[in-house]
């Protein structure tokens, strides 16, 4: 375990500098950063004076270093528009968005577990059928665009659920108050249902299907027809025997699941006006703030790649075969 | 029946003939297997029907289109869909936009960018996955060490967010878009390039074109991409939907090709402020049109991964 452990460390922090390094060149691909910092009608002077101030009349090199320490000590910017520090902007809307991505996971995985088991017990039958058509439809819209209709028609045709607004659940839990906790519940999860579902529906087709498809081969193997023929009823055959080993491959795809929805959130935050991080990329791309969306890049990257560490770090603990290879 | 693959006898056999031995026979009963196993799954006709009808339209927008996509007409703004004049004559069969196009032209014209774009990032990508991952698996070493690290470092965050990153700093355009879109798939084509030479460096065919002096260059892409291609297709038919999708999140971002060009999700984009006003053709229309494009898509996929190699079944 001792050496996966460095070696799967070591792999991380070569991707956090892969990422830090992309994200530091693509500000300089566009020729001089200078002008995205300055105003349109900025003088020779003003440019001048804001590029020694950037740092940016410095060598690449030297100006990947300072960015570098800068992000280690929590520095990742400062939004043009605020002149405030851009983390702390993201970290005043990261909340609703973990509530969002945690909440559309939930859906994804409690609603495909057993839609795919249903669906590979009856293989070949009109349900079956039916929850792959459903699949195959979920995998296929853009995730925005079931949004819209579901505001169009859940939310203003037939007013079932409200179609924007938002109420905060992990703030009051941070901050210890579970009693207000527990009263914003209810209509927290109101608000939460039709954003939940868009952002839910790609990775629940996907999920059911993958389900569908491993718990079929899994059917097919040879311990479980031994544990058919030695009697046990068909119920646990597949509930013991069978569904436990088709987890297998959905709980490799736990950790990629959050990154997938972590980026999906940022168009479907926009679409219900969610006061998330999605909305304040969106906001600061129409703003051309690029530090406040770097920054959240980086750190959505770091987030990601930590995930990916833990689970992998599970998966090898749960599976020798994984850190022997 | 075919004809025998054998060597010519009249000659000593060239480097061409021992790595296309045999491979004029499979084509000709591949089509036809193609072709039955169609007819007989029939959701991928259908597919197949669809995607020719979008690739017509995309071709003859400018024939197809009764109006001019971009022509504004403030008079004729947000008509409904389906509605006759005085005369009895549907003019605007998909109704108009807050500035008065015509949604139905614009439609038309849409596909031309998501076709286009989805093509394009596809080819981009899987030339340069295909071509890495053939590197990687056929030298091993340090070559495969580099090159699977870039992927890693790729793979370890969303996509979406990188593209975002890219296209604000470089600012919009179609040119930018496709590049981004484009470097954005390489790896899927690299990985599954990579396994596959690994396993194809070991056949004999590749030892006795090596012992009769063939470039490594020549080996890599005469003898062995032929016999890798299969996964690859079928990677790009998936592929090409996922492109579409991103591409149009990309647009209703305000990332996407230019505001003048007219795109599915563009539209989708403008149609929001039109929501609360319940003009739900605006929003209902080009979003059908990309889930009918991207659904094909994936029919097709599936069906040709069957077709193609059947152990890929829950890998892609």
């Amino acid at each position: 375990m001792g050496t996966y452990l460095v070696r799967r460390l070591l792999q991380s922090v070569i991707v956090i500098i892969g990422v830090t390094l992309i994200s530091f060149l693509a500000l300089h691909l566009s020729g001089d950063p200078t002008y995205l910092y300055v105003s349109e009608r900025a003088s020779n002077e003003e440019i001048q004076e804001a590029r020694e101030k950037l740092g940016f009349n410095q060598p690449l090199s030297k100006q990947y270093l300072d960015y570098m320490v800068n992000l280690a000590q929590g520095d990742f910017g400062d939004s043009l528009m605020t002149k405030s520090s851009a983390l702390e902007r993201i970290g005043q809307v990261v909340p609703a968005t973990i509530e969002l991505t945690l909440f559309g996971m939930f859906l994804a995985i409690s609603l495909a577990v057993p839609i795919g088991v249903i669906a590979a017990t009856r293989r070949g039958t009109p349900v079956d059928g039916s929850v792959m058509l459903f699949a195959i439809f979920g995998q296929s819209m853009p995730n925005f665009w079931l949004g819209i209709m579901l505001m169009l028609f859940v939310g203003l045709r037939w007013e079932l659920l409200p179609i924007s607004g938002h109420v905060p659940l992990i703030e009051p839990l941070v901050d210890g108050d579970f009693k207000t906790f527990a009263t914003n519940l209810p209509d927290a999860i109101k608000y939460l249902m039709m954003p939940g579902i868009t952002i839910a529906v790609f990775s629940l087709s996907r999920n059911a299907r993958l389900i569908r498809s491993s718990m079929l081969e899994v059917l097919s193997q040879d311990y479980v027809r031994t544990a058919r023929s030695k009697g046990l009823k068909e119920r646990a055959v597949v509930m013991r025997h069978a569904f436990r080993n088709a987890l297998i491959p959905v709980v490799t795809m736990l950790g990629l699941e959050f990154g997938f929805l972590l980026g999906g959130v940022v168009v479907v935050e926009t679409v219900f006006s969610w006061p998330g991080v999605g909305r304040l990329v969106f906001y600061s791309i129409n703003q051309r703030d690029i530090p406040v969306v770097q920054a959240t890049v980086v750190i959505f990257s770091f987030v990601f790649v930590g995930l990916n560490l833990v689970v992998d770090l599970i998966y090898a603990r749960l599976d020798p075969r994984i850190r022997l290879k | 029946m075919t004809e025998q693959a054998t060597l010519p006898l009249s000659a000593a056999p060239t480097t061409a003939d021992i790595l296309t031995l045999g491979m004029r026979e499979r084509e000709q009963s591949a089509l036809r297997r193609a072709v039955r196993s169609m007819l007989r799954a029939r959701w991928p006709v259908l597919a197949l029907f669809i995607l020719v009808v979008v690739v017509s339209v995309a071709i003859l927008a400018p024939e197809l289109s009764p109006k001019d996509p971009n022509r504004i007409n403030l008079i004729l703004r947000l008509k409904a869909p389906f509605e006759r004049e005085q005369t009895g004559e549907m003019e605007f069969i998909f109704g108009t936009d807050a500035l008065g196009r015509d949604v139905l032209s614009r439609l038309f014209y849409g596909a031309r960018v998501s076709l286009l774009v989805g093509l394009t990032a596809v080819c981009i990508g899987g030339l340069l996955g295909t071509t890495l991952g053939i590197l990687a698996g056929y030298f091993g070493g340090r070559v495969d060490d580099v090159i699977m690290r870039l992927a890693d470092i790729q793979l370890a965050f969303p996509f979406i967010l990188l593209a975002i990153m890219v296209l604000v700093i470089l600012g919009r355009g179609v040119l930018n878009l496709v590049l981004v879109l484009g470097v954005g798939q390489w790896v899927t084509y690299a990985r599954i390039a990579r396994g596959t030479t690994m396993a194809q460096r070991e056949k004999e065919y590749v030892e006795a074109a090596q012992s009769i002096g063939a470039s490594n260059l020549r080996i890599m892409f005469r003898g062995i991409l032929p016999n890798i291609l299969a996964p690859l297709i079928v990677i790009a038919s998936f592929n090409v939907a996922s492109v579409i999708l991103t591409e149009a999140s990309l647009s209703f971002l305000g990332l996407g090709v230019p505001p003048t060009v007219p795109t599915w999700g563009g539209m989708l984009a403008e149609s929001r402020d039109q929501l609360i006003a319940n003009r739900w053709w605006l929003a209902v229309f080009p979003g059908v049109a990309i889930m009918l494009t991207v659904l094909s898509l994936n029919i097709l996929g599936d069906w040709l991964r069957d077709l193609l190699d059947p152990r890929l079944r829950g890998t892609i």
